[in-house]
């Protein structure tokens, strides 16, 4: 089934005189298993830029000005190519389940280039369904510059797939004008001061992770016994009315205009809401936060030569460390350091962007042998849907 | 004159003819759609299996539905049997002041009511959650006239779902029943007043019932949809107040759990048509005709 899919797809895209041509070439220049950064152009084709690049991206996660994106103004003056950049991605399952039906048969999903996060099943399960085009690193010099601890993710060994867009931390948000500060998830979820003023999230990951840092269990390794635990904790909390609402990336609305006094949150989120609410703080809780990576992928059908070139582009640090100077995430870019002390040296500082080792290490990660686990994945539905 | 005595002829077949359409239509959009469904809720398979789901007479999907979400399900005909009981209530006394004291302004007023259908559902439902905003204007004066405990809310509560049902649902219940009250003969109420009654009485023994046709529809055409809604419990609710369609939207577009969500929709609306059915028994078909 998948095989006929991509065949059907890869006959159009090459009768639409694509970039496909070029994928031999690449299989060559990746081979072996090397995993170095592919700098030998696989191919004598001459590469076309489309027109525009559909980029499809969760909030409050590019730089901005006005209403205007610098980098992508940047993007389009050097290469003519307009990005058509839409904040659609909500939580990683809403915007799978929007995605799949196209993929499923075989149709363009309309997008060149989505931003999905590791710690979903949904990274690992496009790639293993020939759901993604592979990235064309003739197009891509910078990869490079991608730093070593992310370049064999155990669902892409290669990077063949897949770059990071940003990693982050997902740890506490809290108003300090509405409470006293809120460390810990026990007080999250317990603290009767903040009934019905405590948001979630619907991310599985994030959520279990930091429920399991404070029972006591290890995360990254998710037991029945350990998981039903986490599930009764978050349960007991939904029931005595604590937890408002479990929240995709709409949270963050929520807490500024004060419906949330304290919620899980991602790192760089409240970095980019202090500058309009500087009463936002942001933790990891005492018994650990969590550390994912957004990566991006091209959704087959997507124009791979040209969501490459982006790629490549955002992958110069001197790029990276303009989008990094607004969007307060951890950058996985080599270089980006020293090109933002030089531009912003505060933020060039905070550990959010570039965490200590100490920091790194009160993260947790995620079991992924749980997240393929179809008992799991229906509980943690029911529980925040129902 | 010729097409005429065509159909004069064909009389027998003529009615057929012309439900052709609407049979047609009714064919293609919702016998086939249903077909799929109770063929999709006998299915089985999981996104782990590879996203293929296979017909096998699963039954145990509509057991697990039942015995997984009643809680949902009850939920779902409270809120919208109350949220329909609001309607009517808010509805019945401003579709009576336009149909008979309206005058001149009756088109304006009737557009007052239609108005917020020039703003898309999801934008209208948004807005409430702006309104009713923990530190928004309402909460503060609710929380002043003690109506509201202090440091309470409004927002992400059951309260303010049935509140937004109410309000989304309010013309479908405010239009049918204006314009049962509009047909009225006015000397019929004379007449009663004449006779025996006062003006209470007369509008209980006359207006009243001839408004039921209006009561009825109105009745049905919030009360169906309020019951498969799930945009007002996702935006204004909170997890304690989710509705069967949330759980039905979570199963479709969350888990990719086709037949569960198939299964728990077909049980959705056979409880509905049956609670009509039970309805229009109570207070007699031709009401639902007028």
């Amino acid at each position: 089934m998948t095989d006929q899919i991509t065949r059907k797809v890869f006959l159009r895209r090459a009768a639409a005189g694509g970039s496909i041509l070029t994928v031999p070439g690449l299989l060559a220049a990746c081979g072996g298993g090397s995993s170095g950064p592919s700098t030998a152009g696989g191919s004598t084709v001459p590469h076309k830029l489309a027109k525009t690049l559909h980029f499809s991206n969760w909030t409050l996660y590019i730089d901005k000005k006005g209403n205007a994106h610098p980098s992508l103004d940047q993007f389009k003056k050097k290469y003519g190519v307009t990005v058509d950049y839409t904040e659609d991605i909500n939580d990683n399952e809403s915007f799978f389940s929007k995605i799949e039906p196209n993929l499923q048969r075989g149709q363009s999903t309309g997008r060149d280039l989505i931003v999905m996060t590791d710690n979903s099943r949904y990274p690992a399960l496009l790639v293993q369904k020939g759901w993604v085009e592979k990235l064309d690193k003739s197009a891509m010099p910078n990869f490079k510059n991608l730093i070593p601890q992310q370049r064999h993710p155990s669902w892409d060994p290669n990077r063949d797939y897949s770059l990071p867009w940003q990693s982050g931390f997902t740890g506490i948000g809290w108003n300090e004008k509405l409470t006293d500060p809120i460390t810990s998830m026990g007080d999250l979820l317990g603290n009767k001061k903040l009934k019905g003023k405590v948001g979630l999230l619907t991310e599985f990951s994030d959520t279990l992770a930091l429920v399991m840092g404070y029972n006591g269990d290890d995360p990254s390794h998710i037991t029945d016994k350990t998981f039903n635990k986490a599930i009764d904790t978050i349960q007991k909390a939904v029931h005595s009315g604590q937890i408002r609402q479990f929240y995709g990336n709409d949270y963050a609305s929520a807490l500024a205009n004060g419906d949330l006094t304290a919620t899980m949150a991602w790192s760089g989120d409240i970095v980019q809401l202090q500058a309009d609410n500087s009463h936002l703080k942001w933790q990891q809780p005492d018994t650990g936060g969590d550390i994912w990576t957004d990566n991006m992928l091209i959704p087959k059908g997507g124009n791979v030569y040209t969501a490459s070139v982006y790629m490549n582009f955002v992958y110069d640090p001197k790029i990276a460390a303009e989008i990094e100077d607004y969007v307060n995430y951890v950058c996985p870019v080599l270089g980006a350091k020293e090109a933002l002390l030089k531009q912003d040296p505060a933020i060039a500082k905070n550990t959010l962007i570039f965490p200590t080792k100490q920091e790194l290490d009160s993260a947790h990660t995620i079991d992924p042998a749980a997240l393929n686990n179809e008992k799991y994945q229906t509980t943690w539905q029911n529980l925040i849907s129902a | 004159m010729g097409v005429f005595r065509l159909f004069h002829r064909h009389q027998g077949a003529t009615p057929y003819l012309l439900l052709t359409p609407g049979l047609l239509w009714l064919g293609l959009f919702f016998l086939a759609p249903l077909g799929f469904l109770i063929y999709q809720s006998l299915e089985s398979g999981s996104i782990v299996a590879g996203f293929g789901f296979h017909f096998s007479w699963q039954w145990s999907n509509y057991w697990d539905a039942l015995k997984g979400y009643t809680g949902e399900f009850e939920r779902s005909f409270e809120y919208a049997g109350l949220a329909t009981i609001i309607a009517l209530v808010v509805s019945y006394p401003v579709a009576y002041w336009i149909a008979f004291r309206g005058g001149r302004w009756k088109n304006l007023l009737l557009l007052f009511i239609v108005a917020p259908f020039f703003v898309t559902y999801l934008i209208r439902t948004l807005a409430w959650q702006t309104i009713l905003a923990d530190h928004g204007v309402v909460v503060r004066i609710l929380i002043d006239l003690h109506l509201v405990a202090h440091g309470g809310r409004v927002l992400a509560t059951g309260t303010a779902v049935i509140a937004g049902i109410t309000y989304n649902f309010l013309p479908f219940m405010a239009l049918p029943v204006y314009v049962s009250l509009e047909q009225i003969d006015q000397t019929l109420v004379e007449a009663a007043e004449d006779l025996y009654a006062n003006k209470w009485l007369a509008f209980l023994r006359v207006t009243f019932p001839l408004s039921l046709p209006g009561v009825v529809a109105g009745t049905l055409l919030t009360f169906i949809p309020a019951a498969g809604d799930f945009i007002n419990a996702t935006l204004l609710g909170s997890p304690t107040s989710h509705m069967i369609g949330n759980v039905i939207n979570s199963k479709f577009n969350g888990t990719i759990d086709y037949p569960s969500a198939a299964a728990m929709s077909f049980i959705l609306m056979a409880v509905i048509l049956g609670l009509v059915l039970l309805y229009a028994r109570a207070v007699g078909t031709e009401k639902l005709t007028g």
